[in-house]
């Protein structure tokens, strides 16, 4: 057997380090969507989830308490986008999961003990997860279709609500891979995400005008950067109409501009604590 | 001499208040097997992490292959393999596409990678099975592959943590007859297991851990002639009469007994006066209802080591116990591969 075939040296500079990193993450992404293209059930299961919160909003909730404070815009255009949102959000709760089970079965360790990057194995969860939620995000727009919403502000409208749909997911996932890498039992993991993220979704603009809460809640949900993010897609998916009204004046409480700028700044933020914290955070396990 | 391939010097690891390694020290030649024998919390799978860079040590150091474990953990990861506890591989990849990735992530190139896997696969008589998803394969299918992926890389060391634990005997005689192979190959190994005969029958070398310490180390005839002698083994009949057998041969013997009663026995230490001993337990029995299934005198097993050196008494004095073996082991030569089967 030819001893040489393998190198036997770390990366020595900056670029090959990149290089090498890249490659690492390209692999455990492709080891990660293997296993999710074997266990289609995963997905089937992540899918059902979005339809049944459509149904039910759709058509349980819409004409209940909702309608009186969306203006003029139909209930299901308000909600889709939203439902696109929540549902990134929800998504990217299987990276924890997924790197708990990892952690579990020992996968990990063997990832640690080879000499691969140590932010491949981070990048390469959320990059797959990534691939996955896109797919998602595809089925969900398709879903939206058949209750009757409809993309009314263009092509490029409808490209900046995927791509905004996909930097949330992203960024979520990087947030979950903290989690997972906190708790590291997969139960824990799965209780954990959900806890957290109900609150955060729920208290956000996602699914009902922010107008119609208790008033003590407002300012919260205001802030929330789901109700960023949830009335940016709106406005990309339906145009000026997306963007709430204040109450009492009646003029909208933000520009699409001022939106895009605060949901990117939330996007690159989180991303700017969480990929750092999470890559130590596996650097670190024991 | 040539220096050890596995040099461990007083390596501390702390989890909080937890003392999980109390300074421990290792050495491992090239080409041999060490078996770090304890039972289950005593340190080893610590140990094992130090070693393969999984864990910082607390405090002292160790090298592998010449390169630190903590300073060089990015070098030293191309020189060694680990199998760990669990047989971490992808239940939904197949065999080759789970040597493949790590081929990989060992920076080999594509072509490179598959050629390896099926080298690896074939030398692990994997390759029938090689296109399997890892799900379908049996419990020691998946450790042959799991050590079979920490071989991927050629590694200088190979670790293995507990290989056969939780196996069934069937797969655990494969384990064993693949990591005999290895040995015959040359290869430097250092292996954990709870089980003694394993440690007999796989390891040059053994070192005994317990509650975080090495309480004695050396070959497993060493070991055995701590006991010094023979041993007199006793199984009763009824197994609640051991603890009366023990009591009838209270100074039979140059040591304390242990009484298994789950097993029915009694082993007694009796040194080089092994007949004469044998004939007062039978006298001293005779006057008894107690019936004897078996009685016989043999060479002290690992199992009556194990049992001098961590049992009962071992609880209490494991502390003092320590210190002492650990003064003896100086630099010992290059042992030659001796197997003793008992």
């Amino acid at each position: 057997m030819s001893a040489a075939a393998v190198a036997v040296s770390p990366p020595s500079n900056v670029a090959q380090r990149v290089r090498l990193a890249i490659s690492d993450g390209i692999v455990v992404a492709y080891r990660n969507l293997v296993t999710l293209w074997r266990v289609p059930t995963v997905l089937v299961f992540e899918l059902v989830q979005p339809v049944m919160f459509v149904l039910l909003f759709r058509f349980i909730y819409a004409d209940q308490f909702v309608a009186q404070n969306l203006g003029n815009i139909d209930y299901v255009l308000f909600l889709m986008p939203g439902i696109f949102v929540q549902n990134a959000i929800f998504g990217s709760t299987t990276t924890a999961i997924g790197i708990a089970d990892d952690l579990k079965k020992g996968i990990i360790d063997r990832f640690r003990s080879l000499p691969m990057a140590r932010s491949a194995v981070l990048a390469g969860r959320t990059t797959a997860d990534l691939a996955k939620n896109l797919i998602l995000v595809f089925l969900v727009i398709g879903i939206g279709y058949l209750v009757g919403f409809s993309f009314e502000n263009g092509l490029l409208g409808a490209l900046g609500v995927i791509a905004l749909v996909l930097a949330v997911s992203f960024t979520f996932s990087w947030i979950s891979a903290t989690v997972g890498l906190m708790l590291k039992e997969v139960e824990a993991v799965q209780a954990a995400v959900f806890t957290f993220i109900f609150p955060v979704v729920f208290v956000s603009s996602a699914f009902v005008p922010v107008a119609g809460m208790a008033s003590w809640l407002q300012p919260i949900a205001e802030h929330n950067p789901v109700t960023y993010w949830c009335n940016l897609a709106r406005y990309l998916s339906i145009g000026d109409a997306g963007i709430p009204p204040d109450p009492t004046t009646g003029i909208p409480i933000d520009t699409p501009e001022g939106l895009a700028v605060k949901s990117a700044l939330w996007i690159v933020g989180l991303l700017a604590v969480f990929v750092p914290l999470s890559i130590r955070l596996y650097r670190k396990l024991t | 001499m040539a220096s050890p391939i596995i040099l461990a010097e007083q390596l501390v690891k702390n989890f909080g208040k937890v003392e999980a390694l109390k300074g421990i020290d290792l050495e491992v030649y090239k080409g041999t097997v060490l078996g770090l024998l304890g039972p289950n919390g005593a340190g080893k799978t610590t140990g094992v992490r130090i070693l393969t860079t999984l864990l910082s040590p607390t405090s002292g150091r160790a090298e592998v292959d010449g390169l630190d474990v903590v300073r060089d953990a990015e070098a030293l990861r191309f020189r060694i393999g680990l199998a760990g506890q669990s047989a971490a591989v992808d239940e939904n990849l197949t065999g080759h596409e789970n040597l493949e990735m790590v081929g990989r992530l060992y920076h080999l190139r594509g072509k490179e990678a598959r050629r390896r896997a099926g080298e690896v696969l074939e030398r692990f008589g994997l390759s029938d099975a090689g296109d399997r998803p890892a799900k379908t394969y049996s419990g020691g299918m998946r450790r042959r592959l799991d050590v079979a992926a920490s071989l991927v890389g050629k590694p200088d060391v190979l670790f293995l943590d507990e290989p056969t634990t939780g196996l069934d005997p069937r797969s655990r005689l494969d384990v064993w007859e693949f990591i005999r192979e290895m040995q015959d190959e040359g290869a430097t190994l250092l292996l954990t297991t709870q089980y003694l005969e394993e440690a007999d029958q796989l390891t040059d070398r053994i070192a005994v851990i317990d509650v975080g310490s090495v309480i004695a180390e050396g070959t497993s005839d060493e070991l055995k002639d701590r006991i010094g002698g023979e041993v007199l083994e006793l199984h009763v009949v009824q197994r609640n009469d051991v603890n009366q057998v023990a009591q009838l041969l209270q100074g039979v013997g140059t040591g304390e007994a242990n009484v298994d009663v789950d097993q029915g026995s009694v082993r007694l230490p009796v040194g080089s006066d092994g007949p004469a001993a044998l004939l007062d337990s039978v006298r001293r029995l005779d006057d008894t209802k107690i019936e004897l299934a078996d009685i016989a005198l043999h060479r002290p097993t690992l199992d009556d080591v194990f049992l001098s050196l961590t049992g009962r008494v071992a609880e209490e004095a494991s502390e003092p116990a320590e210190a002492e073996p650990e003064k003896k082991r100086g630099r010992r030569g290059r042992r030659e591969k001796q197997k003793e089967h008992v």
